[in-house]
Protein backbone atom coordinates (compact mmCIF):
# COMPACT_ATOMS: atom_id res chain seq x y z
CA UNK A 1 0.00 0.00 0.00
CA UNK A 2 2.71 2.40 1.01
CA UNK A 3 4.61 1.88 -2.21
CA UNK A 4 1.54 2.69 -4.35
CA UNK A 5 1.14 6.00 -2.55
CA UNK A 6 4.80 6.78 -3.09
CA UNK A 7 4.55 5.97 -6.80
CA UNK A 8 1.57 8.24 -7.15
CA UNK A 9 3.56 11.06 -5.59
CA UNK A 10 6.53 10.50 -7.88
CA UNK A 11 4.33 10.81 -10.98
CA UNK A 12 3.27 14.25 -9.87
CA UNK A 13 6.76 15.59 -10.55
CA UNK A 14 7.22 16.85 -14.10
CA UNK A 15 10.94 16.05 -13.94
CA UNK A 16 10.21 12.44 -13.10
CA UNK A 17 7.73 12.12 -15.96
CA UNK A 18 10.22 13.67 -18.38
CA UNK A 19 12.89 11.26 -17.13
CA UNK A 20 10.55 8.30 -17.66
CA UNK A 21 9.71 9.50 -21.18
CA UNK A 22 13.42 9.77 -21.99
CA UNK A 23 14.11 6.30 -20.58
CA UNK A 24 11.22 4.91 -22.65
CA UNK A 25 12.43 6.33 -25.96
CA UNK A 26 16.10 5.60 -25.40
CA UNK A 27 15.07 2.07 -24.38
CA UNK A 28 13.10 1.71 -27.60
CA UNK A 29 16.13 2.97 -29.53
CA UNK A 30 18.36 0.41 -27.81
CA UNK A 31 15.78 -2.30 -28.55
CA UNK A 32 15.74 -1.31 -32.22
CA UNK A 33 19.51 -1.57 -32.24
CA UNK A 34 19.40 -5.08 -30.71
CA UNK A 35 16.81 -6.13 -33.30
CA UNK A 36 18.62 -4.77 -36.35
CA UNK A 37 22.16 -5.49 -35.09
CA UNK A 38 23.82 -3.55 -37.91
CA UNK A 39 25.87 -0.50 -36.93
CA UNK A 40 25.48 0.92 -40.43
CA UNK A 41 21.70 1.13 -40.14
CA UNK A 42 21.29 2.09 -36.53
CA UNK A 43 23.80 2.99 -33.84
CA UNK A 44 23.26 2.21 -30.18
CA UNK A 45 22.72 5.09 -27.76
CA UNK A 46 25.82 3.99 -25.88
CA UNK A 47 27.94 4.19 -29.03
CA UNK A 48 26.59 7.68 -29.78
CA UNK A 49 27.55 8.83 -26.29
CA UNK A 50 30.98 7.28 -26.70
CA UNK A 51 31.45 8.99 -30.08
CA UNK A 52 30.30 12.30 -28.62
CA UNK A 53 32.85 12.09 -25.83
CA UNK A 54 35.60 11.23 -28.35
CA UNK A 55 34.63 14.13 -30.58
CA UNK A 56 34.34 16.59 -27.73
CA UNK A 57 37.98 16.05 -26.84
CA UNK A 58 39.14 17.70 -30.06
CA UNK A 59 39.40 21.45 -30.56
CA UNK A 60 37.96 21.09 -34.04
CA UNK A 61 34.69 19.75 -32.66
CA UNK A 62 34.02 22.84 -30.58
CA UNK A 63 35.08 25.17 -33.38
CA UNK A 64 32.85 23.35 -35.86
CA UNK A 65 29.83 23.44 -33.57
CA UNK A 66 30.45 27.09 -32.68
CA UNK A 67 30.86 28.23 -36.29
CA UNK A 68 27.72 26.38 -37.40
CA UNK A 69 25.80 28.00 -34.58
CA UNK A 70 27.18 31.41 -35.55
CA UNK A 71 26.06 31.01 -39.18
CA UNK A 72 22.60 29.89 -38.19
CA UNK A 73 22.12 32.57 -35.55
CA UNK A 74 23.31 35.18 -38.04
CA UNK A 75 20.73 34.05 -40.59
CA UNK A 76 18.06 33.83 -37.92
CA UNK A 77 18.69 37.34 -36.58
CA UNK A 78 18.78 38.82 -40.08
CA UNK A 79 15.51 37.05 -40.85
CA UNK A 80 13.91 38.38 -37.66
CA UNK A 81 15.05 41.93 -38.40
CA UNK A 82 14.08 41.87 -42.06
CA UNK A 83 10.77 40.06 -41.44
CA UNK A 84 9.82 42.58 -38.74
CA UNK A 85 10.60 45.64 -40.85
CA UNK A 86 8.73 44.12 -43.76
CA UNK A 87 5.74 43.33 -41.54
CA UNK A 88 5.52 46.95 -40.40
CA UNK A 89 5.87 48.27 -43.95
CA UNK A 90 3.27 45.93 -45.41
CA UNK A 91 0.86 46.66 -42.56
CA UNK A 92 1.16 50.40 -43.06
CA UNK A 93 0.79 50.36 -46.83
CA UNK A 94 -1.61 48.23 -48.84
CA UNK A 95 0.58 48.77 -51.90
CA UNK A 96 3.66 47.40 -50.11
CA UNK A 97 1.60 44.41 -49.04
CA UNK A 98 0.55 43.71 -52.61
CA UNK A 99 4.16 44.04 -53.76
CA UNK A 100 5.70 41.73 -51.16
CA UNK A 101 2.91 39.19 -50.65
CA UNK A 102 3.64 37.16 -53.84
CA UNK A 103 7.40 37.17 -53.18
CA UNK A 104 6.95 35.88 -49.64
CA UNK A 105 4.48 33.24 -50.81
CA UNK A 106 6.96 32.04 -53.41
CA UNK A 107 9.78 31.89 -50.85
CA UNK A 108 7.51 29.92 -48.51
CA UNK A 109 6.61 27.36 -51.17
CA UNK A 110 10.04 26.91 -52.78
CA UNK A 111 11.96 23.80 -51.67
CA UNK A 112 14.90 24.62 -49.44
CA UNK A 113 17.19 22.58 -51.68
CA UNK A 114 16.39 24.80 -54.70
CA UNK A 115 17.38 27.87 -52.74
CA UNK A 116 20.57 26.30 -51.51
CA UNK A 117 21.67 25.29 -55.01
CA UNK A 118 20.71 28.72 -56.38
CA UNK A 119 22.50 30.48 -53.55
CA UNK A 120 25.62 28.42 -54.27
CA UNK A 121 25.60 29.89 -57.75
CA UNK A 122 24.95 33.44 -56.56
CA UNK A 123 27.05 33.94 -53.44
CA UNK A 124 30.27 32.57 -51.85
CA UNK A 125 29.56 29.13 -50.41
CA UNK A 126 30.53 30.16 -46.85
CA UNK A 127 27.56 32.53 -46.77
CA UNK A 128 25.04 30.06 -48.12
CA UNK A 129 24.02 28.53 -44.74
CA UNK A 130 23.17 31.87 -43.10
CA UNK A 131 21.49 33.08 -46.27
CA UNK A 132 19.33 29.94 -46.34
CA UNK A 133 18.37 30.33 -42.67
CA UNK A 134 17.55 33.97 -43.33
CA UNK A 135 15.25 33.02 -46.21
CA UNK A 136 13.41 30.46 -44.10
CA UNK A 137 12.96 32.72 -41.08
CA UNK A 138 11.83 35.91 -42.88
CA UNK A 139 8.40 34.67 -44.10
CA UNK A 140 7.54 33.13 -40.73
CA UNK A 141 8.30 36.34 -38.84
CA UNK A 142 6.56 38.41 -41.48
CA UNK A 143 3.37 36.35 -41.61
CA UNK A 144 2.98 36.13 -37.83
CA UNK A 145 3.69 39.80 -37.21
CA UNK A 146 1.32 40.94 -39.95
CA UNK A 147 -1.32 38.74 -38.37
CA UNK A 148 -0.56 40.15 -34.89
CA UNK A 149 -0.73 43.74 -36.11
CA UNK A 150 -4.01 43.01 -37.90
CA UNK A 151 -5.50 41.40 -34.78
CA UNK A 152 -4.64 44.33 -32.51
CA UNK A 153 -7.78 45.26 -30.57
CA UNK A 154 -9.59 48.01 -32.50
CA UNK A 155 -11.23 49.22 -29.30
CA UNK A 156 -7.84 49.84 -27.69
CA UNK A 157 -6.63 51.65 -30.80
CA UNK A 158 -9.73 53.84 -30.68
CA UNK A 159 -9.06 54.49 -27.00
CA UNK A 160 -5.46 55.44 -27.82
CA UNK A 161 -6.66 57.80 -30.54
CA UNK A 162 -9.24 59.36 -28.27
CA UNK A 163 -6.69 59.99 -25.49
CA UNK A 164 -4.27 61.33 -28.10
CA UNK A 165 -1.48 58.81 -27.48
CA UNK A 166 0.40 59.76 -30.63
CA UNK A 167 2.37 57.29 -32.73
CA UNK A 168 5.18 56.38 -30.32
CA UNK A 169 2.93 55.73 -27.35
CA UNK A 170 0.38 53.83 -29.46
CA UNK A 171 3.11 51.54 -30.75
CA UNK A 172 4.66 51.04 -27.32
CA UNK A 173 1.45 50.63 -25.34
CA UNK A 174 -0.93 48.99 -27.81
CA UNK A 175 0.76 47.48 -30.87
CA UNK A 176 3.91 46.02 -29.29
CA UNK A 177 2.17 44.14 -26.48
CA UNK A 178 -0.46 42.84 -28.91
CA UNK A 179 2.11 41.59 -31.40
CA UNK A 180 4.48 40.13 -28.79
CA UNK A 181 2.82 36.68 -28.47
CA UNK A 182 2.78 36.28 -32.26
CA UNK A 183 6.41 37.42 -32.46
CA UNK A 184 7.54 35.00 -29.75
CA UNK A 185 5.75 32.09 -31.42
CA UNK A 186 7.29 33.01 -34.78
CA UNK A 187 10.78 33.21 -33.26
CA UNK A 188 10.40 29.75 -31.70
CA UNK A 189 9.27 28.19 -34.97
CA UNK A 190 11.84 30.23 -36.88
CA UNK A 191 14.72 29.07 -34.69
CA UNK A 192 13.94 25.40 -35.40
CA UNK A 193 13.65 26.08 -39.12
CA UNK A 194 16.87 28.10 -39.18
CA UNK A 195 18.75 25.08 -37.82
CA UNK A 196 17.18 22.61 -40.24
CA UNK A 197 17.70 24.81 -43.28
CA UNK A 198 21.15 26.02 -42.20
CA UNK A 199 22.51 22.53 -41.64
CA UNK A 200 21.02 21.34 -44.94
CA UNK A 201 22.79 24.22 -46.65
CA UNK A 202 26.06 23.26 -44.98
CA UNK A 203 25.64 19.69 -46.22
CA UNK A 204 24.96 20.76 -49.79
CA UNK A 205 27.64 23.44 -49.91
CA UNK A 206 30.14 21.34 -47.93
CA UNK A 207 31.04 24.41 -45.87
CA UNK A 208 34.48 24.07 -44.24
CA UNK A 209 34.38 23.70 -40.43
CA UNK A 210 30.66 23.02 -40.29
CA UNK A 211 28.37 20.40 -38.78
CA UNK A 212 26.84 19.97 -42.23
CA UNK A 213 30.22 19.00 -43.66
CA UNK A 214 30.70 16.45 -40.88
CA UNK A 215 27.27 15.00 -41.69
CA UNK A 216 28.21 14.95 -45.37
CA UNK A 217 31.46 13.11 -44.56
CA UNK A 218 29.60 10.58 -42.44
CA UNK A 219 27.51 9.80 -45.52
CA UNK A 220 30.58 9.47 -47.78
CA UNK A 221 32.44 7.20 -45.35
CA UNK A 222 29.26 5.49 -44.10
CA UNK A 223 30.01 6.48 -40.48
CA UNK A 224 26.54 6.21 -39.05
CA UNK A 225 27.80 6.82 -35.51
CA UNK A 226 29.14 10.23 -36.59
CA UNK A 227 25.85 11.07 -38.27
CA UNK A 228 23.97 10.24 -35.07
CA UNK A 229 26.45 12.11 -32.88
CA UNK A 230 26.36 15.32 -34.94
CA UNK A 231 22.58 15.15 -35.18
CA UNK A 232 22.41 14.98 -31.39
CA UNK A 233 24.63 18.06 -31.25
CA UNK A 234 22.30 19.96 -33.57
CA UNK A 235 19.24 19.03 -31.52
CA UNK A 236 20.90 19.97 -28.22
CA UNK A 237 22.15 23.33 -29.52
CA UNK A 238 18.80 24.14 -31.12
CA UNK A 239 16.92 23.38 -27.90
CA UNK A 240 19.37 25.38 -25.74
CA UNK A 241 19.26 28.39 -28.07
CA UNK A 242 15.48 28.32 -28.19
CA UNK A 243 15.29 28.14 -24.41
CA UNK A 244 17.70 31.04 -23.99
CA UNK A 245 15.83 33.08 -26.56
CA UNK A 246 12.42 32.55 -24.94
CA UNK A 247 13.85 33.45 -21.53
CA UNK A 248 15.48 36.57 -22.92
CA UNK A 249 12.30 37.71 -24.65
CA UNK A 250 10.27 37.14 -21.50
CA UNK A 251 12.74 39.21 -19.47
CA UNK A 252 12.74 42.06 -21.97
CA UNK A 253 8.95 41.85 -22.27
CA UNK A 254 8.50 42.10 -18.53
CA UNK A 255 10.92 44.99 -18.28
CA UNK A 256 9.03 47.02 -20.85
CA UNK A 257 5.56 45.85 -19.77
CA UNK A 258 4.70 44.24 -23.06
CA UNK A 259 3.71 40.80 -21.81
CA UNK A 260 0.36 40.02 -20.33
CA UNK B 1 -21.65 72.61 -29.13
CA UNK B 2 -24.03 71.93 -31.97
CA UNK B 3 -24.92 68.88 -34.01
CA UNK B 4 -26.54 69.76 -37.29
CA UNK B 5 -28.30 67.36 -39.67
CA UNK B 6 -26.00 64.45 -38.86
CA UNK B 7 -26.53 61.39 -41.04
CA UNK B 8 -24.73 58.09 -40.74
CA UNK B 9 -25.34 54.72 -42.30
CA UNK B 10 -23.66 51.70 -40.88
CA UNK B 11 -23.81 48.26 -42.49
CA UNK B 12 -26.78 49.31 -44.58
CA UNK B 13 -28.67 50.57 -41.54
CA UNK B 14 -29.42 54.25 -40.96
CA UNK B 15 -28.24 55.01 -37.43
CA UNK B 16 -28.47 58.78 -37.67
CA UNK B 17 -30.85 60.52 -40.03
CA UNK B 18 -30.61 64.30 -40.20
CA UNK B 19 -30.11 64.39 -36.44
CA UNK B 20 -29.71 67.80 -34.82
CA UNK B 21 -29.10 68.76 -31.21
CA UNK B 22 -27.67 71.81 -29.48
CA UNK B 23 -25.74 71.42 -26.23
CA UNK B 24 -25.07 74.02 -23.53
CA UNK B 25 -21.41 74.88 -22.88
CA UNK B 26 -21.46 73.48 -19.35
CA UNK B 27 -23.63 71.20 -17.29
CA UNK B 28 -24.74 67.63 -17.66
CA UNK B 29 -26.78 66.38 -20.56
CA UNK B 30 -28.13 62.85 -20.37
CA UNK B 31 -29.02 60.88 -23.43
CA UNK B 32 -31.51 58.30 -22.23
CA UNK B 33 -32.79 55.55 -24.43
CA UNK B 34 -32.90 51.83 -25.07
CA UNK B 35 -29.73 49.89 -25.98
CA UNK B 36 -29.04 49.80 -29.67
CA UNK B 37 -30.83 53.05 -30.48
CA UNK B 38 -27.61 54.62 -31.69
CA UNK B 39 -26.45 56.56 -28.62
CA UNK B 40 -22.92 55.13 -28.69
CA UNK B 41 -22.57 55.88 -32.40
CA UNK B 42 -23.58 59.45 -31.67
CA UNK B 43 -20.88 59.73 -28.97
CA UNK B 44 -18.26 58.23 -31.30
CA UNK B 45 -19.17 60.79 -33.97
CA UNK B 46 -18.87 63.63 -31.47
CA UNK B 47 -15.48 62.24 -30.33
CA UNK B 48 -14.31 62.15 -33.94
CA UNK B 49 -13.71 58.41 -33.77
CA UNK B 50 -16.30 57.46 -36.37
CA UNK B 51 -16.89 59.19 -39.69
CA UNK B 52 -20.39 60.24 -40.69
CA UNK B 53 -21.96 60.60 -44.10
CA UNK B 54 -23.23 64.16 -43.91
CA UNK B 55 -24.01 66.96 -41.49
CA UNK B 56 -21.86 68.94 -39.12
CA UNK B 57 -20.63 68.88 -35.57
CA UNK B 58 -19.60 72.31 -34.41
CA UNK B 59 -17.55 73.12 -31.36
CA UNK B 60 -16.51 69.61 -30.28
CA UNK B 61 -13.16 69.55 -32.02
CA UNK B 62 -11.85 72.74 -30.44
CA UNK B 63 -11.32 71.51 -26.93
CA UNK B 64 -10.00 68.47 -25.18
CA UNK B 65 -12.40 65.55 -25.10
CA UNK B 66 -12.31 62.89 -22.41
CA UNK B 67 -14.15 59.73 -23.35
CA UNK B 68 -15.25 57.02 -20.93
CA UNK B 69 -16.10 54.11 -23.20
CA UNK B 70 -18.90 51.67 -22.58
CA UNK B 71 -16.34 48.88 -22.34
CA UNK B 72 -13.52 49.99 -20.07
CA UNK B 73 -10.82 49.63 -22.72
CA UNK B 74 -8.05 49.42 -20.15
CA UNK B 75 -4.67 48.19 -21.37
CA UNK B 76 -4.49 44.61 -20.04
CA UNK B 77 -0.67 44.47 -19.90
CA UNK B 78 -0.09 47.36 -17.51
CA UNK B 79 -1.19 48.14 -13.96
CA UNK B 80 -4.22 50.23 -13.02
CA UNK B 81 -1.86 53.04 -12.04
CA UNK B 82 0.00 52.92 -15.37
CA UNK B 83 -3.30 52.87 -17.23
CA UNK B 84 -4.07 56.26 -15.73
CA UNK B 85 -0.51 57.61 -15.89
CA UNK B 86 -0.20 56.75 -19.56
CA UNK B 87 -2.91 59.25 -20.62
CA UNK B 88 -1.21 62.10 -18.75
CA UNK B 89 1.23 64.53 -20.30
CA UNK B 90 3.56 65.44 -17.43
CA UNK B 91 6.92 64.00 -16.40
CA UNK B 92 6.80 60.27 -15.54
CA UNK B 93 7.13 60.89 -11.79
CA UNK B 94 4.36 63.48 -11.78
CA UNK B 95 2.09 61.26 -13.85
CA UNK B 96 2.51 58.41 -11.40
CA UNK B 97 1.72 60.73 -8.51
CA UNK B 98 -1.37 62.04 -10.28
CA UNK B 99 -2.48 58.51 -11.13
CA UNK B 100 -2.20 57.55 -7.47
CA UNK B 101 -4.23 60.57 -6.44
CA UNK B 102 -7.05 59.67 -8.84
CA UNK B 103 -7.01 56.04 -7.77
CA UNK B 104 -7.43 57.26 -4.21
CA UNK B 105 -10.38 59.43 -5.23
CA UNK B 106 -12.23 56.48 -6.76
CA UNK B 107 -11.45 54.36 -3.70
CA UNK B 108 -8.77 52.16 -5.26
CA UNK B 109 -5.64 53.42 -3.52
CA UNK B 110 -4.62 49.82 -2.72
CA UNK B 111 -5.17 48.45 -6.22
CA UNK B 112 -2.72 50.62 -8.15
CA UNK B 113 -0.23 47.88 -8.93
CA UNK B 114 -2.80 45.34 -10.05
CA UNK B 115 -3.50 44.68 -13.68
CA UNK B 116 -7.08 44.97 -15.00
CA UNK B 117 -7.55 41.18 -15.06
CA UNK B 118 -6.85 41.07 -11.32
CA UNK B 119 -9.63 43.56 -10.54
CA UNK B 120 -13.39 43.03 -10.30
CA UNK B 121 -15.71 44.47 -12.94
CA UNK B 122 -16.72 47.36 -10.68
CA UNK B 123 -13.09 48.15 -9.85
CA UNK B 124 -12.16 48.20 -13.54
CA UNK B 125 -15.03 50.58 -14.18
CA UNK B 126 -13.69 52.92 -11.51
CA UNK B 127 -10.16 52.76 -12.99
CA UNK B 128 -11.60 53.72 -16.38
CA UNK B 129 -13.55 56.54 -14.73
CA UNK B 130 -10.41 57.71 -12.90
CA UNK B 131 -8.53 57.70 -16.22
CA UNK B 132 -11.21 59.82 -17.90
CA UNK B 133 -11.26 62.28 -14.99
CA UNK B 134 -7.46 62.44 -14.78
CA UNK B 135 -7.21 63.19 -18.48
CA UNK B 136 -9.66 66.05 -18.05
CA UNK B 137 -11.13 68.26 -20.73
CA UNK B 138 -13.81 70.69 -21.75
CA UNK B 139 -16.07 67.90 -22.89
CA UNK B 140 -16.69 64.57 -21.20
CA UNK B 141 -18.36 61.81 -23.17
CA UNK B 142 -19.48 59.06 -20.85
CA UNK B 143 -21.11 55.88 -22.02
CA UNK B 144 -22.94 54.14 -19.17
CA UNK B 145 -20.38 55.56 -16.71
CA UNK B 146 -21.56 53.74 -13.59
CA UNK B 147 -22.50 50.33 -14.93
CA UNK B 148 -21.53 47.49 -12.66
CA UNK B 149 -21.32 49.68 -9.55
CA UNK B 150 -23.60 49.17 -6.57
CA UNK B 151 -25.90 52.05 -5.59
CA UNK B 152 -23.65 53.34 -2.83
CA UNK B 153 -20.53 53.39 -5.01
CA UNK B 154 -22.49 54.92 -7.84
CA UNK B 155 -23.62 57.82 -5.67
CA UNK B 156 -20.04 58.40 -4.53
CA UNK B 157 -18.81 58.40 -8.12
CA UNK B 158 -21.59 60.77 -9.23
CA UNK B 159 -20.59 63.20 -6.46
CA UNK B 160 -16.92 62.92 -7.51
CA UNK B 161 -17.77 63.46 -11.16
CA UNK B 162 -19.87 66.54 -10.46
CA UNK B 163 -17.16 67.99 -8.23
CA UNK B 164 -14.20 67.35 -10.54
CA UNK B 165 -15.84 68.36 -13.81
CA UNK B 166 -17.66 71.53 -12.80
CA UNK B 167 -17.40 74.00 -15.65
CA UNK B 168 -17.15 71.35 -18.35
CA UNK B 169 -19.87 69.87 -20.51
CA UNK B 170 -20.75 66.27 -19.79
CA UNK B 171 -22.72 64.20 -22.23
CA UNK B 172 -23.77 61.03 -20.49
CA UNK B 173 -25.37 58.09 -22.19
CA UNK B 174 -27.47 55.86 -19.97
CA UNK B 175 -30.41 53.52 -20.06
CA UNK B 176 -31.03 53.89 -16.34
CA UNK B 177 -33.60 56.62 -15.80
CA UNK B 178 -32.91 56.96 -12.08
CA UNK B 179 -29.27 57.67 -12.92
CA UNK B 180 -30.28 60.20 -15.57
CA UNK B 181 -32.49 61.96 -13.07
CA UNK B 182 -29.74 62.14 -10.47
CA UNK B 183 -27.16 63.52 -12.88
CA UNK B 184 -28.72 65.61 -15.53
CA UNK B 185 -29.57 69.23 -16.07
CA UNK B 186 -31.31 68.17 -19.25
CA UNK B 187 -32.46 64.69 -20.25
CA UNK B 188 -33.04 63.85 -23.88
CA UNK B 189 -35.16 60.77 -24.25
CA UNK B 190 -34.11 59.09 -27.44
CA UNK B 191 -35.65 56.44 -29.66
CA UNK B 192 -34.34 54.66 -32.66
CA UNK B 193 -32.53 53.72 -34.75
CA UNK B 194 -32.35 56.07 -36.47
CA UNK B 195 -31.93 58.22 -33.39
CA UNK B 196 -34.64 60.80 -32.77
CA UNK B 197 -35.59 62.85 -29.76
CA UNK B 198 -38.81 61.57 -28.25
CA UNK B 199 -38.93 63.92 -25.27
CA UNK B 200 -36.91 66.53 -23.42
CA UNK B 201 -36.91 66.93 -19.67
CA UNK B 202 -35.29 70.12 -18.41
CA UNK B 203 -34.34 69.87 -14.75
CA UNK B 204 -31.99 72.81 -14.28
CA UNK B 205 -32.14 75.37 -17.04
CA UNK B 206 -28.55 76.27 -17.98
Amino acid sequence: MTSTTQNKNLFQYKGFRTFLAAVFWIGLWQLAYFTVKQEILIVSPVRVLQRLSELSQTKEFWLTAFLSMLRIVEGFLLGVAFGSVLAVLTSVSRMMYDIFYPVISIIKATPVASFIILALVWIPSTHVPSFTSFLMVTPIIWANMVNGIKKTDKNLLQMAASYRFGLVKTVKRVYLPSVMPYFTAACTTGMGLAWKAGISAEVLSVTPLSIGRQIYNSKIYIETDDLFAWTVIVIVMSVILEWLMVRFMKKVGQKYNVVQ
Amino acid sequence: MKIHNLTKNYNGKTVLDQFSLQFPSTGTVCLFGPSGCGKTTLLNCIAGLEPFDSGEIEGAGNGKISYLFQENRLLPWISAKDNIATVLRGKPGQNAEQAEKWLGLVGLAEAGNKRPAELSGGMRRRVALARALAYGGDLYLMDEPFQGLDAERRDEMIALLQKETAGALKIIVTHDFEEAEMLADVIYILEGPPVRIADIIVKNPV
